[in-house]
C-alpha cells in the first residue's frame, strides 16, 4: 500500500520537479483528473493546462505545455513538452506572446493557424497559472 | 649535427603548434559546455520516455501500431554516428570498429544490412571500403538540432513502416565523463525490453494493464514516433558532447607533448650553444698561445 506518490516532471529542457506528494490534479486531453496513491495504471495525453499537487499543507502549481502522463500505484511521471513552476513564469513574456499570437491570428495571412492558436493557448494558460499563483 | 639556427626554428614551429592545440582545446571546451547542458537536460526525459514505452510495450498488442510490429528479421539497419571533423583521438575509430564488428555479425547471421551514416568520418570510411550506404548525412555533429534528429528519424520510421528495414540499431559514442566515452549500440526498433546492463536502467516491472485516455491507438500514434525522434536526438547530442570531450583531451595531450618537446629542444639548443662557445674559447686560447710563441 503506497501512501505517497512520487511526482516526476521532465521536459526535453530538463528535469523540472521531483518529489513525494499526496495528491495531484492535472488536465488530461479528455478532461481534468485527480490522482491519489494506489491509482490504477493509467496513461493519458495532456493538453496545455495546469498541474496542481498537494503535499501536506503545501500546494504547488505548474504550467504544463502538452505531453503525456503515466500514472502508476506510487508514481506519476509527466513527460511534458514544456513545464514551468508557477513562480517561474515570465508573465511579461507570456503576455507579449499572447499579443503576438492574437495579431497573427487576426491578419490571417500566410500563417500556420494551428501553430498560432497553440501558441496563444499556451500563453494564455501561462498567464492564468501565474495569476492563480499570485491570488494565493 | 643540427646548427643553432635549425634548432631555434624547430622550437618556434613546435611552439606555434602548441598555440593551435591550446586554442582548439579552448574552443572545444566552450562548445562542450553548450552541448553538454542540452544533453544533460534531455537525458531524464529520454530515459523516462523509454521507460514509459517499455512498460506499455509489455502489455500492448504488437499489431496495434506499425512501429511496434515484430517482423522476421531480414534487413537490419545500422545508423552509425560519427563526427565531421577529426583531431579527436580515437573517437571515430572506436565507433567505426564497433560498427564494422556489429555489421559483420549481422551478416554472419544471414541478415541483410543497410547502413545510414551521420558525419563525414563514417561516410568516408564506408565509401573507401566500397560499402553502399542507404543514407548519409553530414554537417550535423557541430550543430545538433531537433529538426536534424527528426529528419533522420522520419526517414527511419518511413522505411520501417514500408518494411524496407526490420530492425534499427544506432551506434554512437555516449558521453560518460570528460575523460571517457562509451561506444553504445542501442536497438531503436522494434521496441523490445533493453538487455540489462547494456544501456540505461531496465524498466520497472509492474502491471501492464493500463487505462488509456483517449485511446491506446491515439496515444501510440503520438508517443511511439515521438520516442524515435527523441532517442535519435539524444544519440546525436551524446555523440556531439562526446566528440568535443574527446577533442578536448586529445588537444590537452597534444599541448603537453608540445611542452615536453620544447623542453627537450631547448636542452639541445643550450648544449649546442655551449659547445660552440667552448669551441670559440679553445680557438682564442690557441691563438694567444701561438702569438706568445
Amino acid at each position: 500500500m503506497a501512501d505517497k506518490l512520487t511526482l516526476d516532471i521532465v521536459t526535453p529542457h530538463g528535469h523540472v520537479f521531483t518529489d513525494e506528494v499526496d495528491e495531484i490534479v492535472a488536465s488530461g486531453s479528455e478532461g481534468e483528473f485527480g490522482v491519489l496513491p494506489d491509482h490504477v495504471p493509467f496513461l493519458t495525453t495532456l493538453k496545455v493546462g495546469m498541474l496542481i499537487y498537494k503535499k501536506g499543507s503545501e500546494t504547488g502549481i505548474f504550467f504544463i505545455g502538452s505531453g503525456y502522463s503515466e500514472v502508476g500505484p506510487d508514481k506519476v511521471t509527466i513527460l511534458a513538452d514544456s513545464a514551468e513552476r508557477s513562480d517561474n513564469i515570465d508573465v511579461e513574456r507570456a503576455k507579449a506572446a499572447m499579443k503576438r499570437a492574437e495579431e497573427r491570428l487576426k491578419k490571417k495571412e500566410e500563417i500556420d493557424e494551428a501553430r498560432a492558436t497553440a501558441s496563444l493557448e499556451r500563453a494564455m494558460m501561462r498567464v492564468q497559472v501565474a495569476e492563480k499563483h499570485h491570488a494565493r | 649535427m643540427a646548427t643553432l639556427r635549425d634548432i631555434k626554428t624547430r622550437i618556434k614551429a613546435v611552439q606555434n603548434t602548441q598555440k593551435i592545440t591550446k586554442a582548439m582545446k579552448m574552443v572545444s571546451a566552450s562548445k562542450l559546455r553548450k552541448v553538454q547542458g542540452r544533453m544533460l537536460d534531455l537525458r531524464p526525459y529520454a530515459d523516462k520516455m523509454r521507460d514509459v514505452l517499455m512498460s506499455l510495450a509489455k502489455g500492448a498488442d504488437r499489431e496495434s501500431h506499425p512501429l511496434l510490429a515484430f517482423r522476421p528479421r531480414k534487413t537490419v539497419e545500422v545508423v552509425v554516428v560519427t563526427s565531421d571533423r577529426g583531431l579527436c583521438g580515437a573517437f571515430n575509430t572506436n565507433i567505426l570498429k564497433a560498427a564494422e564488428k556489429y555489421i559483420n555479425n549481422c551478416k554472419k547471421e544471414g541478415f541483410e544490412v543497410s547502413i545510414s551514416t551521420v558525419g563525414k568520418k563514417a561516410r568516408d570510411y564506408f565509401k573507401r571500403r566500397g560499402v553502399p550506404m542507404r543514407n548519409s548525412r553530414t554537417g550535423i555533429s557541430g550543430n545538433v538540432s531537433f529538426s536534424n534528429a527528426q529528419e533522420i528519424s522520419n526517414d527511419i520510421k518511413e522505411n520501417y513502416i514500408n518494411e524496407t528495414i526490420d530492425e534499427v540499431t544506432v551506434v554512437y559514442n555516449a558521453f560518460k565523463s570528460m575523460a571517457s566515452q562509451t561506444v553504445t549500440i542501442a536497438k531503436l526498433l522494434p521496441l523490445a525490453p533493453v538487455e540489462e546492463g547494456k544501456e540505461g536502467s531496465a524498466p520497472e516491472s509492474g502491471p501492464a494493464d493500463f487505462i488509456y485516455e483517449p485511446s491506446m491507438e491515439a496515444i501510440f500514434d503520438r508517443l511511439i514516433p515521438r520516442n524515435v525522434d527523441i532517442q535519435i536526438y539524444r544519440a546525436l547530442l551524446e555523440s556531439s558532447a562526446a566528440e568535443e570531450a574527446a577533442r578536448m583531451s586529445a588537444m590537452e595531450n597534444a599541448t603537453k607533448s608540445c611542452n615536453e618537446m620544447v623542453g627537450k629542444l631547448t636542452l639541445q639548443f643550450n648544449k649546442a650553444r655551449q659547445a660552440s662557445i667552448t669551441g670559440e674559447l679553445m680557438d682564442i686560447v690557441g691563438g694567444v698561445e701561438a702569438l706568445k710563441g
